[in-house]
Formats: structure tokens, C-alpha cells, sequence
């Protein structure tokens, strides 16, 4: 493979990527949307086209149009910049992402289902996402209104709480595969299907319930979603937004979402093999063997956004004090004592 | 191609640090010096030392920074006032700075000479880097630890004295 077909190729695989990525965006607000409707026994949206399937479009569309207001007390460089590196970020960590099967790979063993193949990929998605601090930051902080800075200090706050009860929640799942690439990562737990999944057969349902938090608080959500907390800050960080600034931020909520799920399918529920393992043999055909992974990566980081939305249509908000305590007082320690047990297994086996 | 990369993000690096000292505000300060955090980031990469490229846009720019600018704006730190500098200050501090660059460039070019940095495709893994880390180096890496679990309590005993009515847990 020449040095420019491989730049084509890569090319393709990142339009296809991003183009994808944000359809699932679209598309998770509208599941986020008719879920929600269904548990508050009301219909979502039901106008645009079959059952409201082409609403997002529509969304998209009206954001683009909006007129978009620049308030006159901002700090303009900052205020422009923010949704800019939150949007970035949030695109730029499912480059890491290994999303099919590893095997099937082109001339000269080019993979197709991951745009990057980086051996510390765990860290590189733990340090956008930790860069992508700033937008939320740096937008509150410039909108020069009260409910954004407090909603953004809340942000800041937050993230830095719970990074580290979401880092050392990975620990264990890095010291079973020992190795920080996301893919080698995926297939020391590919064997036996479901049984040596991180989740179940490498005990590790302590992380995934500490991941599962520290990842709601990561992300912004409910129920800890006190950034944006309508009933106290108006929106929050983004009050002051308007039309596609304040769709960006949107986009960056739910992708951050997107690759949430992404990374605990790969870490805890094995990626993109299948539950059954090596039970059920697939027949030798490429596109088989090429597309079926690809559906059960996307089925299980479905199931994911799915929890993610049962959640937040279930538990009420908590207060500040009870996030901050809850973070440093039993997630941190909790993890902690995770790594210890997990090392000590692993010792002892 | 390394060479254009070391070239591009050692000018980025050396712009943010710069710009750190000429603006005026402390977020736009803070912002410089974490695109200078980055940009070092990118050349330990090129270095071949992934590890510590990952952990140094963790640490620095995503957790250190991160609190630097939550300050910064609880504090909400208005523009810093211009002084013109006192002038015994600028006649003596030019050239001490000027001496102590130039004795710290002679002894480390005494102790090993004008090498060539090595950019290189090869990366040092995380298991090599751990595994000298934990055995040749293993006693400074615990001190290091211990030092730092030092500064943490310190931090909490502080904090904790502050508190007038002592309430504990709280």
C-alpha cells in the first residue's frame, strides 16, 4: 500500500466516522427524546416524518437558522472558542475507538474499523476528554452572566472529583489485560464470550459501577447534572449561547455520551466480539465476518445509552454537597480498594 | 516529517510562553500555559515517550491547569495593573538572568556535550518504562510518592484548621 492510498483510505475512514458519529448524535437525542416521553407516559416527538424519525433534521436545520445573538458584555475570543474545543474534543477521542473486528484487514494489513491505533489509546481518550474541561469552563467564565460562572465552576469542580474515581475504576480492567491499547484490551476478553467479559468473568462489576457513575457526573448528566441545573442556574455554562454555539455544546454533551459508551463496551463488556464467544462459529464469509462485530459493538453501546437515559428519567437530581461527598468519600475509596483486590487476585491466581 | 513536527510545536511551545508573560490577564495567561503544557506533550512524543505524553496532558494540562483556571475565576481576577518595573530591578535582574542561563548551559554542556536529540519512530512502551521505574529507580519513585502523600496531608491539615468549629467529617 502506497503511501498515498493509505492516506486516502484514512481519509475515508475518518468522514465515515465523524458522519456516523454525529448521526448518532442526532439520533440519541431523539431516542433520549421518546424515552423520556414514554416513562412520562406522553408520545416524544411524533410530527416529523414516521413515528418523528426525522426530527433531528429538523432540529439541525432550525439550529443553523437561528439568528445567532452575541451578547455585548462577553469576552468575545473565549466565548467563540469554548463550544469550538468542546465540539472538538468531544469528536476527536472516538478516534481511538477500535469499532470491528481486527482481523479483517485490507492490503498490507490496514485496519478498517479504528482510526487510530495508539498503544496508550486509554489515555489518550482520558486526556481529550480532561482537555474538553475548557469549553465548559472557559464558556461559563466568559459569558460574563452569574448563572454561567456558577454553572461552569460546578463543571469544573465536578470533573476534577470524579476523574480520578473514573481513572482508578480502569485500573483494574488495565492490570487483567495488562496493556493500555484499547484493542489488546478487548481481545483478553474475547474467548469465552460472556464469561470472560471485565464485567463478569474478570470481576470487575465494583469498576463498572464506579465507572458508571463517575462517568454520569463526567458527562454532565442526570442525576448529576448540576451544571445545568434549570431550577437553580436558568441553563448553566451555556445561558448565554444561542443557535449553533449553543447546538455545538449540545453535540459535545451527547458524543461525550456516545464515546462514554463506547469506552465501557470496550473496557467492561468486551467490544465488539460476541457474548457467545467461540461457541458459535461464524461461516467464512467477509462481510459476515466484517459487519456482525460492528453490530454488536453498536448493540451494546446502545444498551449503554439506553441505561443512560432510563436513569435520568428515574432519579431525581442530587445536591451539590451529596455529589462531592459521594465522589471523594465512597467512590474514590472504593476504587482504590478495587485495584488492591484485583491486584491481589491477580497475585494470587 | 519529525522534524517539521519538533519545529511546528517547539514555536507553539515558545509562543504560549511568551504570550504567558505579556498578557495582562490571568485567564489568558493560564490558557498560554496550558497550550505551552500541550505543545511539550507533543515533543516528548516525539521523543518516543508516549507514557509520559499521555500523563503530562492528564496531569498538567487536564487536571493542574483545570484548577488553575477554577481560581482564577472564583476569584474572578480582574486585569493586572502595568508598573513600569523599578529600575534597579531591570539593570540587576537582565544580566543575573543572562549569568545563571549561561552557567547552568556551560555545566550541562560540560557534563555531556552537544548532543543530537533523538526523534525517532520507535516508542519506549509503557511496560519498559515501568519496568525501570520499579526496579532500578524504585527507591526515588517511592520518595517521590511519600512527598507527595506528605503535601496532601499537609493540604488536609491545613484545611481542617481553618475550620474555627472543628467539625469533623464535615
Amino acid at each position: 500500500m502506497t503511501i498515498l492510498e493509505f492516506f486516502l483510505w484514512s481519509l475515508l475512514k475518518v468522514v465515515v466516522v465523524i458522519v456516523v458519529f454525529l448521526l448518532g448524535v442526532a439520533y440519541t437525542v431523539l431516542l433520549e427524546r421518546k424515552l423520556v416521553g414514554r416513562i412520562q407516559n406522553r408520545w416524544g416527538p411524533s410530527r416529523v416524518g414516521w413515528f418523528g424519525i426525522l426530527q433531528p433534521l429538523v432540529d439541525g436545520a432550525k439550529s443553523f437558522l437561528k439568528e445567532d445573538i452575541i451578547p455585548t458584555g462577553v469576552y468575545r475570543p473565549l466565548y467563540i472558542l469554548a463550544p469550538i474545543i468542546a465540539l472538538s474534543c468531544a469528536l476527536i477521542s472516538i478516534s481511538v475507538v477500535p469499532f470491528g473486528d481486527p482481523g479483517v484487514t485490507g492490503s498490507g494489513g490496514f485496519h478498517f474499523f479504528q482510526i487510530a491505533d495508539v498503544n496508550v489509546g486509554l489515555l489518550v481518550i482520558l486526556g481529550i476528554t480532561s482537555i474538553g474541561v475548557y469549553g465548559i469552563a472557559l464558556a461559563g467564565w466568559s459569558s460574563n452572566n452569574k448563572y454561567s460562572l456558577l454553572g461552569s465552576l460546578r463543571s469544573s469542580a465536578q470533573l476534577i472529583s470524579y476523574e480520578l474515581a473514573l481513572g482508578l475504576s480502569l485500573v483494574g480492567v488495565v492490570m487483567r489485560a495488562g496493556s493500555l491499547n484499547l484493542r489488546v484490551i478487548v481481545e483478553s476478553q474475547a474467548h469465552r464470550g460472556i464469561l470472560s467479559w471485565n464485567l463478569f468473568g474478570g470481576l470487575q462489576f465494583v469498576a463498572f459501577f464506579i465507572y458508571l457513575m463517575a462517568a454520569y457526573a463526567e458527562t454532565n448528566r442526570s442525576p448529576f447534572d448540576l451544571p445545568e441545573a434549570e431550577s437553580e442556574l436558568t441553563a448553566g455554562y451555556h445561558t448565554e449561547y444561542s443557535s449553533m454555539k449553543f447546538a455545538m455544546f449540545f453535540m459535545a454533551e451527547y458524543g461525550n455520551m456516545i464515546t462514554v459508551g463506547c469506552v465501557a463496551t470496550l473496557l467492561f463488556l468486551g467490544g465488539w466480539t460476541s457474548p457467545f464467544g467461540d461457541l458459535i462459529h461464524l461461516p467464512d464469509f467477509f462481510l459476515v465476518r466484517a459487519l456482525l462485530p460492528i453490530c454488536w459493538f453498536v448493540f451494546k453501546v446502545f444498551t449503554f445509552l439506553f441505561l443512560y437515559v432510563w436513569v435520568r428519567g428515574t432519579l431525581p437530581r442530587f445536591r451539590y454537597d451529596q455529589l462531592m461527598n459521594f465522589g471523594w468519600r465512597y467512590l474514590m475509596p472504593l476504587a482504590i480498594l478495587n485495584i488492591v483486590a484485583t491486584s491481589l487476585w491477580l497475585a494470587y491466581r | 516529517m519529525h522534524l517539521i513536527l519538533f519545529i511546528v510545536f517547539a514555536g507553539l511551545c515558545l509562543a504560549g510562553a511568551v504570550n504567558l508573560l505579556l498578557q495582562s490577564h490571568p485567564i489568558s495567561s493560564a490558557l498560554s500555559l496550558i497550550v505551552v503544557m500541550v505543545s511539550l506533550a507533543v515533543l516528548y512524543l516525539l521523543l518516543g515517550a508516549e507514557f509520559l505524553a499521555a500523563a503530562q496532558v492528564i496531569v498538567y494540562a487536564g487536571a493542574i491547569m483545570v484548577l488553575f483556571t477554577f481560581v482564577v475565576m472564583l476569584l474572578n481576577a480582574g486585569r493586572e495593573e502595568r508598573t513600569r518595573g523599578s529600575y534597579a530591578a531591570r539593570l540587576v535582574g537582565f544580566p543575573a538572568v543572562a549569568v545563571i542561563l549561561g552557567i547552568i548551559a556551560t555545566v550541562i554542556l560540560k557534563a555531556q556535550g552537544l548532543g543530537s536529540a533523538g526523534l525517532r519512530d520507535d516508542i519506549t512502551s509503557t511496560q519498559e518504562l515501568s519496568a525501570v521505574l520499579f526496579t532500578k529507580l524504585l527507591l526515588p519513585f517511592e520518595v517521590t510518592s511519600v512527598l507527595i502523600l506528605i503535601a496532601i496531608l499537609g493540604a488536609v491539615a491545613l484545611a481542617r484548621h481553618g475550620d474555627g468549629e472543628g467539625t469533623p467529617g464535615k
